[in-house]
């Protein structure tokens, strides 16, 4: 008999630990003599470095040593590598670790003070003095391209990063052909990562032992192996990278930071290991953010709402360095033409430095922005046309007769985006019900009465998720019977150990208690990718459900050879193999891995390698297409311009669930995360660069008083393009959430004719859009 | 010379005595002076909640309150709350029922905020229950766990 | 974000506080701490001494003269939301606290705390600014009284000498039975509110005889509504009354800043006042 643990709300394995102060995040380890790291970041968001003086800071007592650009030494004065290559890139601008002699935002990290203690280190810091000569900064992307506009970098003669473009179809005929052509323009903002644990870095160099070894709070700790390694010149074999406990990633931790490398240097400099906590104003500073895109679009329709074609422009905020390439403008193309089947898109991206910290995915990376752009369009149709906008939706749905249906776009990596699997339209009806859809325009009307403005939008949206190569897992039964369950992918909290454990469990034949899970240790796995994109449960999903399989497989053979029964009668339950029909003829997986592994001079059974174990990397053959359907009701008070957000639908498919709670966390967190991008996060920069959102009282997160309560229903059609039928569940809810709540915004005050071109809606913005609607109603 | 002070505290029923510099926050002194790690530090200006630790039995923000000034107090942490016997406190497994948590960073301060609230409002209302963490922030679960878990735990506490 | 390094004293009366402050130059009083430990933290305030009133006695609690609440300074926000005095005379200030930070923050937070650190959005100065609160404060020379009025000096800055200390702050009561409001805006629960209104109305027979009205957030300190409390005297508390004087809220000064324009603050100040008002008049005894 086989335990069912897929598709089971079982209990996260994490949890216990995590609940009882237990956990270990980078912040709570400690090392013998280590020493503690502050960074003296540039105050001025471009300035040519005269000159530094460290010499009162070194004084300071309990502290260690001041390194600046000079003090690295000429080994390591280059500047940090590129982790995502691409010919669209012109002008390839990567920072120093330490400015050398130029900083081009506020937070460049500038020296660094190693102390006893990180406040004597802060100590430091104030007596160092830097001699800047302040450039122009450049900040608003709207002008950046302009002749005149000031330069992020002195040495260049334009912000222009490069361009791209995704264009497929015949869009001069779909123009041509079209009933009608509607134009919209707007303005996107993205804010910051803000996991609930900043970045921290520990550093120990020990040459005649285990090599460089990094415990940092990240989310692809081998892309950081391979770029240190291939920053400092050293094989990967002896740089090791841990990502222990880490407190939310969302993002801006997969890339690969200065502080990793200098932290790393001043350890062996100093043959001691170093810890670097980031404090939450250096995380408003220096953590990669998402930020400004701005979209100038058109679309060609048909009378009745069907969509020709879409073109237009798209303006890229990409801060003063590019050290993640070019995926967030990728990504932002990619998902068009969203759910919808649009036979001609031309849209191309310019993408511009600014004086602002460089810019990284956050959770959807650009698919929110993408998809927010082709919902604004759908939207723009239906108002413009006085359809319904759930019609609308369903006269350009992808249907499934369709599947796979190729939209014309083209993935990261080359590959073209082919829809697999699902059902959009049935994802809207189930939405539509959840959200009693049908009735609203009853509840808008009564509440009308009372003087209050409800609305409802609609957002449907299609992600990419499960992008390769791979993430493997070996299992291997120990001779006490326990499973070793490893794998690189690293974990934020996704709940990783308790899935895969569930998938192991199942199919190997053991309780999900008996396995010990590691994951996120180059040292203990060969190669990860990381935990990026929706990519995991797609990619570990598999390649533990094939390990497993594997181990189990090799099991049953030995010991059918034992047992002296067929492998058909075996079964094995609870780490034990039984002959089915005869419960006293039983061998352990303990003492058959014992077998495997034979003290000396015994001899491995012939016909098998030994040990019990198998490795696999198995995966996902594309990307799976995850789909959702979203329906936010709110309410706005004109007097305030405050909007609340009474309720909130989704339906969704990320095809099987293996581990439906956990789904569901992903979805109920990436929706509030989607209502903050629509409604609060608001990363502001003064014209000379300045951030002046620096503190969570300015800077404004979702809380618990402003959120609503998120229904959730799924539907489950399963990908074929892995084992398990699974899709990406992480960002599904982040991705349409922009797009319903501001539609919903829009038809609460539709008698003031709004058209949101902006979001975060903040109440201040809104209600001069009232304003502006009192006005010409008046008038 | 860096200026100190001992200080004698109970955290967690033990007593401790401690040479503490006084700049040194009450977070700060437990988590590197003491090693109880669980309380995190979030943000450092008393916004984000994480470091919500019971002193005398109220939630405060460890961040805000110097280690000195915890001298002769009692402080209880995320170490604290469940029994001796390992025996989860109702929070701590309505949190684990109920998919309160994910990253685990923000979940200390929410389940000492917590305990705290639902001893003075043993019968709150969601509304109730979402503006007192609203001093919590949780950047993964989007709140609904932890606001189930709360609810649910507080009926657990009723029926003891 | 650690503190730079201070010295640190814990006096344990009034007069030795005094003294300190008396005798070192860079001084800083540490109340709650709510405001000035993240000011610490970010090194915003870098005061070569702390004075840490927390163990200074006779400065918390509240006591009922009959006529007026006398609250000692270092009183912690929540312990004034649960005395039974402010809840009967003056119930509008823990409607207000509600509004203060968030449970853990009020646990430590002060009233003195909050009235020297002067926010002109926090709730608290804008409530003494309505009850026109008398304060106390020490110096070497002694006590003097000090109208709320005359506290604020500017952005942040109360009139309060390098020696000197905040001990009470006396509000003195509203007839029995007056109406109040306090209503603000603010992004979220708990966030400094962007505009506050504080309202009281004293109404007989439908009609007002005493109106107070403050408003916190448009300027550096809280302002108090005097022509539309003339207006309002006298007039018949209802809904033409209390539009009327929202639109003299309309017309205040009020600050622009990175974040909100002074046009919004106007804005919200019209439409906070006239829903405190309509709130106030709501729960006066003798309203129409």
């Amino acid at each position: 008999m086989v335990v069912r643990y897929l598709g089971a709300e079982v209990q996260r394995m994490e949890d216990p630990r995590l609940l009882t102060g237990h956990g270990r995040y980078v912040d709570d380890m400690t090392m013998d003599g280590m020493l503690h790291a502050a960074f003296l970041r540039a105050s001025q968001a471009h300035a040519k470095i005269r000159s530094i003086d460290t010499s009162r800071a070194a004084d300071l007592p309990g502290v260690h040593r001041v390194f600046t650009h000079a003090d690295l030494g000429e080994k390591y004065s280059h500047r940090m590598n590129q982790l995502y290559p691409a010919p669209v890139i012109e002008q390839n601008k990567t920072q120093y670790p330490l400015a050398k002699d130029e900083v081009c935002y506020v937070g460049e990290a500038v020296a660094v003070v190693v102390a006893d203690s990180r406040a004597i280190a802060e100590d430091a810091l104030a007596l160092i003095d830097v001699d800047y000569e302040t450039l122009p900064a450049v900040v608003n992307i709207m002008t950046a391209l302009e002749d005149g506009a000031p330069l992020a970098h002195a040495d260049t003669t334009s912000n222009l990063v490069g361009k791209m473009r995704s264009a497929f179809g015949d869009i001069d005929d779909a123009f041509a052909k079209a009933d009608h052509v509607f134009s919209a323009g707007f303005m996107q903002h993205r804010g910051g990562c803000h996991s609930m644990e900043t970045r921290g870095v520990i550093a120990r160099d020990d040459p005649w032992g285990d090599g460089l070894s990094l415990w940092t709070s990240a989310q692809s700790p081998y892309l950081i192996r391979r770029a240190l390694a291939t920053w400092l010149d050293e094989p990967e074999e002896r740089v090791r990278v841990v990502a222990p406990d880490v407190g939310g990633g969302f993002g801006p931790k997969a890339g690969f930071y200065p502080e990793e490398i200098v932290i790393s240097l001043a350890a062996r400099f100093m043959k001691r290991p170093v810890k670097w906590i980031e404090d939450r104003r250096e995380h408003f500073m220096s953590t990669t953010t998402q930020r400004d895109q701005h979209w100038d679009l058109e679309v060609a329709c048909t009378n009745e709402g069907k969509i020709l074609g879409l073109r237009g422009t798209i303006t890229h905020e990409n801060g003063a360095y590019i050290p993640y390439g070019i995926l967030l403008p990728n990504s932002s193309l990619t998902p068009l033409p969203g759910a919808y089947s649009i036979p001609a898109i031309d849209v191309g991206v310019n993408i511009v430095f600014t004086n602002t910290v460089p810019n990284s995915p956050v959770r959807g990376a650009g698919r929110p922005c993408g998809i927010y752009a082709v919902e604004r369009m759908i939207q723009t149709v239906s108002r413009n046309l006085g359809i319904d906008p759930a019609t609308v939706r369903r006269r350009n749905y992808v249907r499934p007769d369709q599947m796979p249906y190729e939209t014309g776009a083209t993935l990261r990596g080359g590959a073209k985006c082919i829809y697999d699997s699902g059902d959009y339209e049935a994802l809207l009806d189930k939405v539509l019900e959840l959200s009693d859809y049908s009735s609203f325009k009853d509840r808008q009307a009564a509440a009308r009465k009372e003087g209050r403005f409800l609305g409802i939008g609609i957002s449907s949206c299609i992600e990419d998720t499960g992008m390769g190569p791979y993430e493997g897992t070996t299992v291997r039964v120990e001779s006490s019977g326990k499973v070793a369950v490893r794998t690189g992918a690293a974990s934020q909290g996704q709940g990783h150990h308790t899935m895969i454990a569930m998938i192991v469990a199942e199919n190997l034949g053991v309780a999900p208690e008996d396995i010990l899970f590691e994951s996120a240790d180059t040292s203990k796995f060969p190669h990860g990718v990381g935990t990026i994109g929706s990519r995991v449960a797609a990619n570990v999903g598999p390649s533990s459900f094939d390990a497993a399989k594997k181990v189990r497989e090799k099991a049953l053979k030995l010991a059918a050879e034992i047992l002296e029964a067929s492998e058909a009668d075996l079964d094995i339950e609870d780490g034990v193999v039984r002959v089915n029909g005869a419960p006293d003829l039983s061998i352990t997986l303990g003492e058959l891995a014992i077998k495997l592994s034979p003290a000396s001079a015994l001899r491995v059974p012939a016909g098998f390698d030994p040990l019990l174990e198998a490795t696999s990397y198995d995966g996902s053959s594309g990307s799976p297409i995850a789909c959702g359907s979203n329906v936010a009701e709110v309410e706005v008070d004109p007097g305030t311009g405050e909007v609340r957000v009474l309720r909130y639908s989704v339906a969704h498919d990320c095809g099987v669930m293996i581990n439906p709670m956990i789904v569901h966390g992903q979805i109920v967190g990436g929706v509030v995360h989607g209502i903050g991008n629509a409604l609060f996060e608001r990363m502001i920069y003064d014209d000379q660069g300045q951030p002046l959102t620096t503190n969570y009282g300015e800077y404004l997160l979702p809380l618990a008083s402003e959120m609503p309560r998120i229904d959730v229903t799924h539907m489950e059609t399963p990908s074929p393009l892995n084992s398990l039928g699974v899709k990406g569940a992480g960002e599904g809810g982040t991705i349409p959430a922009a797009a319903a709540i501001v539609a919903a915004i829009e038809n609460a005050l539709e008698e003031y004719g709004v058209e949101i071109d902006y979001y975060p809606v903040d109440p201040q913005y809104l209600t001069g859009l009232i304003d502006k609607g009192t006005v010409q109603a008046a008038e | 010379m860096a200026d100190t002070r001992d200080i004698e505290l109970k955290v967690n029923g033990e007593s401790h005595a401690a040479s503490v510099e006084t700049r040194t926050s009450l977070g700060d002194f437990l988590r590197h002076g003491l090693g109880l790690t669980g309380t995190h530090m979030g943000c450092e200006h008393g916004v984000c909640g994480a470091c919500t630790v019971m002193v005398d039995g109220e939630a405060v923000r460890s961040c805000l309150m110097l280690a000195v000034q915890a001298n002769g107090h009692e402080v209880t942490t995320v170490e604290g709350l469940a029994d001796d016997d390992g025996t989860l406190h109702p929070l701590q497994e309505a949190f684990w029922k109920h998919h309160g948590l994910q990253c685990g960073f923000c979940t200390p301060g929410m389940l000492t905020s917590l305990a705290a609230f639902l001893r003075d409002n043993p019968d709150p209302s969601e509304r109730e229950v979402r503006e007192a963490i609203s001093g919590n922030i949780c950047r993964c679960t989007g709140y609904q766990g932890i606001v189930d878990a709360a609810l649910d735990a507080a009926k657990t506490m009723q029926g003891n | 974000m650690k503190p730079a390094p201070f010295t640190y004293h814990d006096p344990s009366t009034p007069e030795e506080a005094v003294a300190l402050l008396a005798q070192h130059e860079d001084a800083k009083l540490l109340a709650g701490g709510q405001s000035l430990m993240p000011m610490l933290n970010m090194r915003f305030v870098v005061p070569d001494h702390v004075i840490d009133l927390n163990n200074v006695a006779g400065l918390s609690g509240v006591t009922d003269t009959g006529e007026a609440l006398q609250i000692g300074a270092m009183t912690r926000q929540r312990d004034l939301m649960r005395d039974d005095a402010v809840r009967a005379r003056t119930p509008i200030i823990p409607e207000a606290l509600e509004n203060v930070g968030h449970f853990q923050t009020r646990n430590r937070g002060t009233i003195g705390g909050s009235l020297c650190h002067l926010d002109p959005a926090a709730e608290l100065p804008c409530l003494m600014a309505v009850y026109d609160a008398m304060l106390t404060a020490h110096g070497p020379d002694g006590a003097r009284e000090i109208p709320f009025a005359e506290w604020p000096l500017a952005y942040m800055i109360p009139t309060l000498g390098p020696d000197e200390l905040l001990t009470t702050i006396r509000v003195p009561y509203w007839g029995a039975g007056h109406g109040y409001g306090f209503v603000e805006f603010a992004r979220r629960h708990g966030d400094f509110a962007i505009i506050a209104v504080a309202a009281l109305l004293e109404v007989e027979n439908g009609t007002i005889r005493r109106a107070a009205i403050s408003i916190g957030g448009a300027d550096v300190r809280p302002i108090r509504l005097t022509e539309a409390e003339t207006a309002l005297v006298g007039a018949a508390a209802n809904t033409e009354t209390f539009k009327a004087a929202a639109e003299i809220a309309r017309g205040i000064d009020a600050m622009s800043d990175a974040y909100v324009t002074s046009a919004y603050r106007q804005r919200l100040a019209a439409t906070l006042t006239e829903r405190a008002l309509v709130k106030a008049g709501e729960r006066a005894n003798g309203s129409a």
